[in-house]
C-alpha cells in the first residue's frame, strides 16, 4: 500500500518547527527517524496533513553530562546509544536495552525521542525511562518544561506532551555506585517486540536493597511499574524466599490482556519467570567487597 | 553413461562443480530486472476495493466518487469483467467427484473470503488507485462464516456455497491389504493426532504482473512474475479469447516463487481484463497485506493416524485420516486436491508396509485458497509417518535409528510399489540413515543429552526420513485434464563466433535453473562456461514445456539440454569432418576448439567452424546437412516419478519454564541422484529447511471466527530470521535415476520436507523425560507451556 497524499517541511529549528505545526489546519505530525510513523503512514492507519521533519535540527542531537544526569538529546539514533561510552559508564540500564532494540537497519534510523514520544508499550526505551524516572524535556518553541517518566506514559501511546511540544531530550540520572540493573526481554525472534520484558534497578547498602524499581513491558497499555514486587523486594538481600513473594506480588500488579499470539495467563506466566531470572542475574554486590 | 560424466579433468566437465550463479553479481548489485522495474508507455495502475467480510451478499456499489477522484481512469465491477473473462474451474479429471465452483476475476453477488477483490480502479498512478478504492461504498448483508474444519463438516453447517450442498471439495480412500487384521494382530498400537498451521509462503518479490493488451493485432503481451509463463499463455488465450500465437508470456527476473506463482489469482484475471478495456498497459503489484491476504495459504490439516506394530518392532499397518481444509475455492489450474492427496499417498512411504488405509477430505471453508507449496504434502506426511515412528520407538524401547533400519524398504526390493501405488526405481534409505548417525555422532550427542538433563537442560534429538516425489510424468496433471506440461524443450543455437545461446523452458526464480543448465550444456558441447547464454522465461523465444516445479528443473529440464547438446555436438562434428576432411568420430569438441581425439591436436576454433558455415556455406560441401541450431524436447518415460529420498536430524534445546525453543543444530542427508552443482544444491537443501523450521516453530495466519486475519503483517507473522536458524550440515548420498542420460532428480523440496518433521521429534524428544507430549505445528511457547500444563 502506498501512504496518502501528504505535505512536508523541512524545519530548521524547534520554533521553526512548532510554528509550522501551530498554523497547520489538518493534523500534523513531527517526523525524526520515522521508523514507527512511516510503517503506520504507508498501511494508512495514520494519515496526517503535514509531515514536519525535525532530524535536521542540530539542538536536538547530542549526548552529554550536566552535573548529576545525562542529557540525550531526541535525534539521538538507538545505535548511537548501543557505541555511546557516556550511556555505557553512566546509564548502564539504557546501554543493556539498546541491543534489544529491533534489528541494526531500525537502529541507524530510528531515535530516542522517537521511541519515547511515541510511546509504544512495548518498546524497550519507554521502559527504561520509567525505570530511572528520567525526565523528558518538552519543547514548545517557546520555553520547555519537564515532565519525570512516572508522569509522562498515560495510555495506549498517548503521553503528558502538549499538541505541538516537541521532545527535545530526555535526562537520566547518572547510575551510582551502589546501583545495579539489569534488563531482558522474551521474544520469539531477536529483534521483535517482546511477549514481555523487565527492566530492573536497585539500589543497594551492602547486600539489602534500599530501593528497587522494576518495570515491565509488552504487558500493558504503557510500560508498569511493578509496585508490589518492588515493596517484597526493597529491604531483602533478595535470597529466594524473596524472589519467591515478589513473583507472588506480581499477579498484583500486571493485569495483561489476552492478544491473537499470546494468552494474558501466559503472559503473566512469562513476566514472573523473568523476574526470578532476572532479579537471580541483578550483579548484588558480594559480601565480601562490602566487608572490605 | 554415468562414466563420460565423471571425467572431471578433462576441460570444461562443468557437471559435478560448485560454480556461481552467473546472474548472481548482477542480482546482488540491484541490477536486477523484476516486473516492478519495468514502466511501459501509458501504462496504468490497478487497485482493488477488497471484501472486509469473510462472507457477505453484495447488496449495492457505489463507484461515483471514486470515477471522480484524480488520475481515475476506468471503475469497473464483476458484471464488468465477466462479459470478457471465460470463469475458471479449479477441479481435475482424476480427482473423482471433486468440485469447486466456477470462479471470476471479481466478485459478483457474493463474497466468500476476506480480501476478496470486489471492485477493480485504473489511475495514472497505484497511489491515485488507492484514494480512489477508498472513496467505493459497498454495502454488504454479512452471512454466516465456516472457518474450523470440525463446523464445516458438522450437520447442518454453513455453506460456503449454496450450491454444492456442502462443504466438501474433495474425498478419496486408499486401501491395500488388511488392515483391520493388522490391527486386530498387532502386538502394540501408536497414534497421533496432529493439527499443522496453516501458512503463507511469504516470497520476497510479491506476485506482480503488467498486461499490454494491443487491439489491433488483438495481441497481449503479459510481464508476469511466475514460475510457469507457458501455462498462464494457454490460460490467457482460452481465458479471453485471444489466439495463443498472439499471447505472450514474460517472466523476468523472479524473487522468489516456492509454488505460489504458478497458480491463477483473481487479481491476474482482473489486470488482463482491464488492459483489454482500457486498451492501455496495466501494472498490479500485490502489497504485503495483498499477499498475506490473497497469495496461496497452505498446509492446514489435521491428520489422525494409527501405526500397527509387531512383537518385534515391524510395522504391521497403518491407518490415517488426513483433514485438510482449502479456503473459499480450489486452486485453478492445479487444483487444491494435490496436497493432500499426496499426504495420503506418501504416508508410510519409505517402510514395508503393505497393509494401508487413508481417508481424505478436502474442505471449504471463508477463507483464502490454500494450494501447492513447497514440498506438496511432504512435510505433512513426514511429521505425521515420523512422529508415529518415534512413538512405535519408545513404545518398544527400541532407538529411533533402529526402529527406522528395521522397518525401511531393503535394497534388494526395488523395484519397488508402495501401499499406495508409488513406484520406487531405487532409494538409498539405509545409506542415508548410517551416514546421518555418524554426521551427526549420535551417540556423544545422547551421552552430552543425559549428562546436561541432570543439570536441568531438556535437550532434544530428533530425526526425520523423507521420500520425494520429482520429475512428474504427465500422471501428475495432464492425464487429469489440465494444460500443463510434463515435458521440455530446448533450442540450441552456435553464434557466427562460435558461442551459444540455450533457449530453455524450464525457468528461474532464483534457485540456479539457468547455471546448471549452462553448466550441462557447456560440459557436454565442450566449451566454456562463460561463453554458453541461457535464456529462459519467454513464452515467444523459448520453446512450450512445463517450467519449474514439483523438482523438475534439474531432473527434466536437465536432460533436456543434454539430449539437445548430444545433437548439437554430432552436427558440428560433422561439419567439421566435413571442412577438416576427417572422420567425424576422429574429432572432438574440447574448450570451443575441434581437436583430434587421439592426439589432441587442434584443428580449428567452433568460432570458425560457425563463420564458414554462416558466411562462406559455398565452400561447404552442397550436400552437407549445416544445422547449428538444435530444437529438442523430452518428457519422462519411465518411472511416473524420480522419487528420491534423504533424512534430516536436529538438535534443540527447550527452556521448559518459558516454553522457548532453541534450535541449536540441523543436519541433512539428501539423495537427488546425480548432482549438477553442489554447491546449489546444498542452497536449495539450506533454505528449504528454512521453510521448513519457519512452519515447525514461527508460521502461522491466525484467523479468527469470523474469518479475519489477525497477523497480516511481517510484524506479527513470523518468518524464521538469521537469528534463529542454527548451522544446517549437508551431507549426500549419489543413486542416479537410470530413467535419464543425466541422471539427476530434483532436490528443490528436500530442505522443506522433512525440517519441521524433525523438529517435532527432537523437541517431543526433549519433553519425553516429563512425560508430556506435544502434536501441534508451529509450537510456540504458549503451546510447549499448555502441553507441560503450565498454563491453561
Amino acid at each position: 500500500m502506498k501512504a496518502g497524499d501528504v505535505a512536508y517541511f523541512r524545519a530548521q529549528s524547534v520554533s521553526d518547527a512548532v510554528a509550522a505545526f501551530r498554523s497547520c489546519e489538518g493534523d500534523a505530525r513531527y517526523l525524526a527517524g520515522g521508523q514507527s510513523l512511516l510503517a503506520a503512514m504507508n498501511l494508512r492507519l495514520l494519515t496526517p496533513d503535514l509531515l514536519i521533519d525535525i532530524a535536521h535540527i542540530d539542538a536536538l542531537r547530542g549526548i552529554e553530562r550536566r552535573g548529576g544526569e545525562i542529557r540525550i538529546g531526541a535525534l539521538t539514533r538507538h545505535a548511537e546509544i548501543l557505541s555511546s561510552p557516556i550511556i555505557a559508564s553512566h546509564v548502564p540500564l539504557l546501554a543493556a536495552a539498546a541491543p534489544w532494540v529491533a534489528h541494526p537497519a531500525i537502529r541507524n534510523k530510528g531515535t530516542i525521542g522517537g521511541s519515547i514520544a511515541f510511546a509504544d508499550p512495548a518498546s524497550e526505551f519507554p521502559a527504561v525511562a520509567l525505570a530511572l524516572n528520567a525526565r523528558i524535556e518538552l519543547d514548545n518553541g517557546d520555553s520547555v518544561r519537564f515532565v519525570e517518566a512516572q508522569d509522562f506514559f498515560l495510555d495506549l501511546y498517548e503521553t503528558a506532551a502538549e499538541p505541538g511540544e516537541i521532545l527535545s531530550a530526555v535526562w537520566f540520572p547518572v547510575a551510582t555506585p551502589d546501583q545495579r540493573c539489569t534488563f531482558d526481554e522474551l521474544a520469539r525472534r531477536r529483534g521483535d517486540y517482546a511477549i514481555v520484558g523487565v527492566a530492573i534497578v536497585a539500589d543497594f547498602s551492602g547486600e539489602i536493597v534500599d530501593r528497587i524499581r522494576i518495570v515491565f513491558f509488552s504487558v500493558g497499555s504503557t510500560p508498569v511499574r511493578a509496585l508490589r514486587a518492588e515493596a517484597a523486594l526493597t529491604g531483602t538481600a533478595l535470597v529466594d524466599t524473596d524472589i519467591e513473594l515478589a513473583q507472588q506480588a506480581l499477579a498484583g500488579d500486571l493485569s495483561p490482556s489476552d492478544d491473537v499470539q499470546v494468552s494474558a495467563a501466559t503472559r503473566m506466566h512469562l513476566a514472573s519467570v523473568l523476574l526470578r531470572r532476572q532479579l537471580g542475574k541483578l550483579p548484588v554486590p558480594t559480601p565480601k567487597a562490602v566487608r572490605a | 553413461m554415468n562414466k563420460p560424466l565423471s571425467r572431471v579433468d578433462r576441460p570444461n566437465s562443468y557437471i559435478g562443480k560448485s560454480l556461481p550463479r552467473p546472474n548472481a553479481k548482477r542480482l546482488l548489485a540491484g541490477r536486477g530486472r523484476f516486473v516492478d522495474d519495468i514502466q511501459l508507455p501509458r501504462m496504468l495502475h490497478a487497485a482493488f476495493a477488497r471484501s472486509p467480510y469473510a462472507h457477505a451478499r453484495i447488496v449495492s456499489i457505489d463507484v461515483s466518487a471514486a470515477r471522480a477522484a484524480p488520475g481515475v481512469r476506468r471503475v469497473v465491477v464483476g458484471s464488468d469483467i465477466a462479459k470478457l473473462c471465460m470463469p475458471w474451474t479449479g477441479t481435475l479429471r482424476h480427482f473423482k467427484d471433486m468440485k469447486s465452483p466456477p470462479q471470476s476475476p471479481l466478485a459478483i453477488d457474493t463474497v466468500v473470503w476476506a480480501g476478496q477483490p470486489v471492485v477493480a480502479v485504473l489511475a495514472d498512478s497505484r497511489a491515485q488507485a488507492e484514494d480512489a478504492v477508498e472513496l467505493i461504498a459497498i454495502n454488504y448483508e454479512e452471512r454466516d462464516v465456516v472457518v474450523g474444519i470440525d463446523a464445516a463438516l458438522a450437520p447442518g453447517a454453513t455453506l460456503v456455497h449454496d450450491a454444492l450442498g456442502d462443504n466438501l471439495a474433495f474425498q478419496t480412500t486408499i486401501e491395500n491389504g488388511a488392515v483391520a487384521t493388522a490391527f486386530n494382530d498387532a502386538a502394540a498400537v501408536v497414534e497421533v493426532d496432529l493439527r499443522f498451521g496453516r501458512h503463507t509462503p511469504v516470497t520476497l518479490e510479491p506476485r506482480t504482473l503488467i498486461a499490454d493488451f494491443e487491439p489491433g493485432e488483438r495481441a497481449l503481451t503479459v510481464h508476469h512474475s511466475t514460475q510457469t509463463p507457458y501455462q498462464f499463455q494457454d490460460i490467457y488465450a482460452r481465458h479471453f479469447g485471444l489466439d495463443e500465437s498472439r499471447v505472450r508470456v514474460i517472466a523476468p527476473d523472479i524473487g522468489g516463487s516456492f509454488g505460489m506463482k504458478l497458480h491463477v489469482y483473481p487479481e491476474d484475471m482482473a489486470v488482463v481484463a482491464l488492459s483489454i478495456i482500457a486498451e492501455r498497459p496495466v501494472k498490479y503489484v500485490a502489497d504485503r497485506g495483498e499477499s498475506f491476504l490473497n497469495d496461496i495459504h497452505l498446509r492446514d490439516h489435521r491428520v489422525r493416524a494409527k501405526l500397527a506394530l509387531t512383537q518385534d518392532g515391524r510395522f504391521a499397518g497403518m491407518r490415517v485420516q488426513d483433514d485438510t481444509a482449502i479456503g473459499a475455492f480450489s486452486a485453478y489450474p492445479r487444483t487444491s486436491a494435490v496436497e493432500g492427496n499426496q499426504v495420503v499417498r506418501l504416508m508410510g512411504a519409505p517402510y514395508q508396509l503393505t497393509n494401508y488405509r487413508a481417508d481424505l477430505r478436502v474442505i471449504f471453508q471463508n477463507l483464502p485458497q490454500t494450494s501447492q507449496y513447497r514440498g506438496v504434502g511432504h512435510p505433512i506426511a513426514c511429521a505425521a509417518t515420523e512422529r508415529l515412528v518415534d512413538l512405535a520407538a519408545k513404545k518398544l524401547g527400541l532407538d529411533p535409528f533402529e526402529i527406522r533400519r528395521r522397518n525401511y524398504v531393503t535394497d534388494e526390493m526395488y523395484p519397488h510399489t508402495t501401499a499406495t501405488g508409488y513406484r520406487f526405481e531405487r532409494l538409498s534409505l539405509d545409506q542415508c540413515l548410517s551416514k546421518l548417525h555418524a554426521l551427526m555422532d549420535y551417540p556423544a550427542l545422547r551421552a552430552e543429552q543425559a549428562q546436561l538433563r541432570e543439570q536441568g537442560i531438556h535437550r532434544g534429538i530428533g530425526i526425520a526420513t523423507y521420500v520425494e516425489i520429482t520429475n512428474p510424468s504427465p500422471a501428475f496433471y495432464g492425464v487429469g485434464g489440465a494444460h500443463i506440461s510434463a515435458q521440455d524443450g530446448c533450442v540450441l543455437k552456435v553464434t557466427p563466433s562460435g558461442d551459444v545461446q540455450c533457449a530453455i523452458s524450464v525457468t528461474e526464480q532464483g534457485q540456479g535453473t539457468e547455471t546448471i543448465i549452462g553448466q550441462i550444456v557447456a560440459d557436454q558441447l565442450g566449451v566454456d562456461r562463460e561463453r554458453v547464454r541461457v535464456l529462459t522465461g519467454d513464452t515467444e523465444t523459448t520453446p512450450h514445456g512445463g517450467a519449474t516445479w514439483a523438482c523438475r528443473g534439474a531432473g527434466i529440464g536437465g536432460e533436456t539440454a543434454l539430449q539437445a547438446t548430444r545433437k548439437l555436438r554430432s552436427n558440428i562434428l560433422e561439419i567439421a569432418g566435413a571442412i577438416l576432411q576427417s572422420r567425424p568420430d576422429t574429432l572432438e569438441l574440447a574448450d570451443g576448439k575441434l581437436i583430434e581425439r587421439e592426439t589432441g591436436t587442434v584443428r580449428m576454433n567452433l568460432g570458425e567452424l560457425a563463420a564458414l558455415v554462416y558466411f562462406r556455406s559455398d565452400t561447404l560441401p552442397p550436400d552437407l546437412k549445416a544445422d547449428l541450431t538444435v530444437a529438442q524436447h523430452f518428457a519422462p518415460k519411465g518411472f511416473p516419478f524420480a522419487f528420491t529420498n534423504g533424512i534430516h536430524g536436529s538438535l534443540v534445546e527447550v527452556d521448559v519454564e518459558t516454553g522457548f525453543i532453541k534450535l541449536l543444530k540441523h543436519w541433512v542427508v539428501e539423495d537427488c541422484g546425480r548432482i549438477i552443482n553442489p554447491m546449489l544444491v546444498d542452497e536449495q537443501i539450506r533454505g528449504g529447511v528454512v521453510q521448513g523450521l519457519g512452519a515447525a516453530l514461527f508460521e502461522e495466519c491466525l484467523y479468527n471466527d469470523a474469518g479475519q486475519l489477525m497477523n497480516g503483517s511481517m510484524a506479527d507473522y513470523l518468518v524464521p530470521m538469521a537469528g534463529e536458524i542454527p548451522d544446517i550440515v549437508i551431507a549426500h548420498v549419489e543413486t542416479p535415476t537410470l530413467d535419464t542420460e543425466l541422471g539427476a532428480k530434483g532436490c528443490g523440496e528436500a530442505g522443506t520436507s522433512a525440517a519441521s518433521g524433525a523438529v517435532l521429534n527432537a523437541v517431543n524428544d526433549a519433553l519425553g523425560p516429563l512425560q508430556v507430549q506435544i502434536s501441534q505445528i508451529p509450537m510456540t511457547p504458549q503451546r510447549i507451556l499448555r502441553a507441560l500444563g503450565t498454563v491453561q
